[in-house]
């Protein structure tokens, strides 16, 4: 049986060194070479593992015809993101994990194949994609993952779309909080674009809530409201000395440096503090993430501390290979108890535990459990704590009638509408996953607005 | 793009600007907040929201120049914009009738104070406003003061204006002499803590609004955590005003420090860009 034509990537030891994007992406001849091997199944299970069911044969078939742009097209049918879905989608739990060539020896990389249509088309004149308008206002709040696939999925039936953001950029976590190296912002703005180009009104600096409220959005016309905010406030570990200097969340950390350009300091204006030895604190792929930025910025050793083993981590496979290649050191079955400070207040270690895995969960992970006086200390001077997050209250609470459940997601029904008729929300306000099972909530909302807005 | 309709020097490298944001005009409270970002490479930088004028569209804030993107502001004109001007944010006080309200201020703390003690004038407190400086020719907005409060009394670090010391030797004497039921603190962080050691002991509920190193502003990165009774609070979602006894004064400050190093390499690197090098080789 075939194998996969893999991708190649920058040499890690060259790479750690910068911000430029990690993967090469296919070149033509590896795509087509991949593209050859999809069975083009009759009932294929790739497109049921992929949240916005995208039909991946018949885009894949017009790779092979070498038509990236009729490739795109098919992508577009049902994804305004196929560039950023390319990249940062866990393929190797969807798409790719159904593919029947996986079940005896390598699956097809849909990933890979997605992102070289994307890039093939990225820099060629749009078609006129010419759509009557039906002069309904509908506003989405938030211009990350969700609110850009609902919102373009709206434009494209013909509705007249706002994305509200809060921050001076769009994208969302797509720009403040994943790197360069793995999401070029170029690559994004590309996506970004075309959304306008297609008439979606963006406005920035607008924090719905306090600037205004969803009432007000009725009032100015908007017929229906889709909330999708993205999860906010950070978790903090709550054990002594987590707020002593130079310890980060790893959204502060990621926010300065993706979205802010503190790499770049001081020709941008905003600083972060460049770690010599930087502990992270997680197992996520924002803990990667950030391991690994912390590295480009100059770090001599970075140390990711996970309590449970490497089995257990949440971050995709390719990006804890990219990490351990690039010389991040993995301390797994190891929590952090207590941060030490100096008499200036800045941390200069942590005190840890060894861990061991207990009895499984009810999410299936075993429990890991304290391994009594196995307490020791590593020292830092940074440390970065990727711990998760938690939805932010500040819409919840200023908008009556609005529910959410006891951590304060925003509870909707099976369409994706809130307890306030005509306010829909998707995304990791609702449930916090990745960035493709929040686009699909995206398109499942939208699907529901046009519903409502054609029953109401 | 934000405009300047307006712009003052106010005091000694203060200045007051007023901010076309109708939005945010309409909308801010008392004890709010805005975040502005000066330009493309410029960073978000809180300042409290000084007053606003529905009808103009205005904001207004006031600011003393102290970094890198304060004196860029300094250096715009009427006419001039702002890159990004986002609000407001955080909570509002609580604005009722507390009875007699001892307002303390120092620094821009002055200008801050006067939106919060109107309101609290308007809903029925006797307003007792004690402004501390260190000279008489660094305080701003006196006819402001005078005009929102009952009773106004400085106290200047050379005795030129009001009594020689600091704002809690005023405190101290006005406490002795009447029922005080509420005081409120805004300024730097050792004049907030030296009110709050004050008023703990005699056991006056006392309200500060802190200003912890910000970025979003709106909770998602926890750069502005403050230690609140032991439990981790984030300024701008759960305050900026919290309960002065529960501060952990000492983090806070420690906090403040964290960047110092860094904004004056920011700071230089913008005076060097700015002065003139035709004559120097």
């Amino acid at each position: 049986m075939s194998q996969k034509i893999k991708m190649t990537q920058r040499d890690s030891q060259i790479r750690k060194k910068d911000f430029k994007e990690v993967n090469r992406g296919y070149s033509k001849t590896e795509m087509l070479l991949e593209a050859k091997r999809c069975l083009q199944c009759k009932v294929p299970m790739c497109v049921k593992g992929c949240p916005v069911e995208i039909y991946i044969p018949v885009f894949i078939e017009c790779l092979l015809e070498d038509k990236p742009k009729d490739a795109l097209k098919i992508l577009n049918q049902k994804t305004s993101l196929p560039a950023v879905c390319g990249r940062v989608c866990p393929q190797e739990n969807q798409c790719e994990k159904n593919c029947i060539l996986g079940m005896k020896g390598e699956s097809v990389s849909i990933g890979n194949l997605e992102r070289y249509a994307a890039d093939a088309t990225a820099n060629s004149e749009d078609e006129n994609i010419y759509v009557e308008k039906n002069g309904i206002k509908i506003a989405i709040i938030g211009s990350g993952p969700a609110g850009l696939t609902c919102g373009g999925d709206l434009l494209k039936q013909g509705y007249n779309v706002t994305v509200f953001e809060s921050l001076h950029d769009t994208g969302g976590v797509l720009r403040y909080g994943i790197p360069e190296f793995r999401l070029p912002k170029k690559v994004l703005d590309v996506e970004i674009n075309k959304l306008k180009k297609l008439g979606m009104k963006l406005v920035l600096n607008t924090l719905i809530g306090r600037t205004k409220t969803i009432q007000d959005l009725f009032d100015e016309g908007f017929k229906a409201v889709f909330v999708a905010v993205g999860a906010g406030l950070p978790t903090f570990p709550n054990i002594p000395g987590e707020n002593l200097n130079n310890i980060y969340c790893s959204n502060e950390f990621l926010v300065r440096v993706n979205l802010m350009r503190s790499y770049d300091f001081p020709n941008y204006d905003t600083p972060v503090y460049r770690g010599n030895n930087v502990v992270i604190v997680g197992g996520g792929n924002t803990a990667m993430d950030s391991a690994r930025t912390a590295l480009r910025l100059g770090a001599e050793s970075v140390k990711l501390v996970y309590r449970r083993s490497e089995n257990e981590m949440p971050a995709r496979l390719e990006e804890r290979i990219h990490a351990k290649e690039e010389g991040i050191e993995f301390a797994t079955l190891t929590n952090p108890v207590k941060f030490i400070g100096d008499k200036n207040g800045f941390v200069k270690a942590v005190e840890c535990v060894k861990m061991e895995l207990g009895d499984p969960d009810e999410s299936g992970r075993r429990t890991p459990k304290i391994v009594e006086n196995s307490n020791y200390i590593i020292e830092t001077d940074m440390v970065i704590l990727a711990l998760g997050l938690n939805p932010n209250p500040i819409l919840p609470s200023l908008t009556d009638n609005l529910e959410v459940d006891s951590k304060g997601h925003i509870l909707v029904d099976k369409n994706y509408m809130t307890s306030v008729p005509g306010v829909f929300a998707g995304g990791d306000i609702v449930v916090g996953d990745t960035v493709i099972s929040a686009m699909g909530m995206g398109k499942q909302a939208a699907k529901s607005i046009m519903r409502y807005l054609t029953n109401n | 793009m934000y405009k300047i309709l307006k712009k003052e020097e106010i005091g000694n490298r203060v200045y007051s600007i007023e901010v076309y944001a109708p939005e945010i005009a309409r909308n801010a409270k008392p004890g709010q907040f805005i975040i502005f970002r000066i330009d493309d490479k410029g960073e978000r930088v809180p300042l409290t929201v000084a007053g606003t004028d529905i009808e103009k569209g205005s904001v207004r804030i006031i600011f003393q120049v102290v970094g890198k993107s304060t004196t860029q502001l300094s250096l715009l004109n009427e006419g001039d914009f702002i890159e990004d001007f986002v609000g407001p944010l955080g909570h509002p006080t609580k604005i009722k009738n507390y009875g007699v309200v001892v307002a303390v201020a120092g620094g821009v703390g002055t200008a801050e104070v006067l939106p919060v003690i109107k309101e609290l004038k308007k809903a029925g407190n006797r307003i007792i406003l004690i402004i501390g400086a260190r000279s008489k020719d660094l305080i701003i907005l006196e006819n402001e003061l005078k005009e929102t409060s009952d009773e106004l009394l400085f106290a200047t670090n050379d005795g030129t204006c009001g009594i020689k010391g600091f704002v809690t030797d005023v405190l101290k004497v006005v406490v002795a002499k009447e029922k005080v039921d509420v005081v409120y603190a805004i300024g730097p962080v050792l004049m907030m803590k030296a009110v709050s050691d004050l008023t703990k002991g005699k056991n006056i509920e006392t309200i500060v609004s802190l200003n912890p190193i910000m970025l979003d502003g709106t909770g998602m990165c926890g750069a502005c955590r403050v230690n609140i009774d032991g439990k981790t609070k984030f300024a701008c979602v759960d305050g900026p005003e919290f309960d002065a006894h529960s501060v952990a004064w000492e983090e806070l400050s420690l906090r403040l420090g964290l960047y110092k190093n860094l904004e004056k390499i920011s700071l230089d690197n913008f005076s060097f860009n700015r002065e003139c090098k035709c004559h120097k080789r």
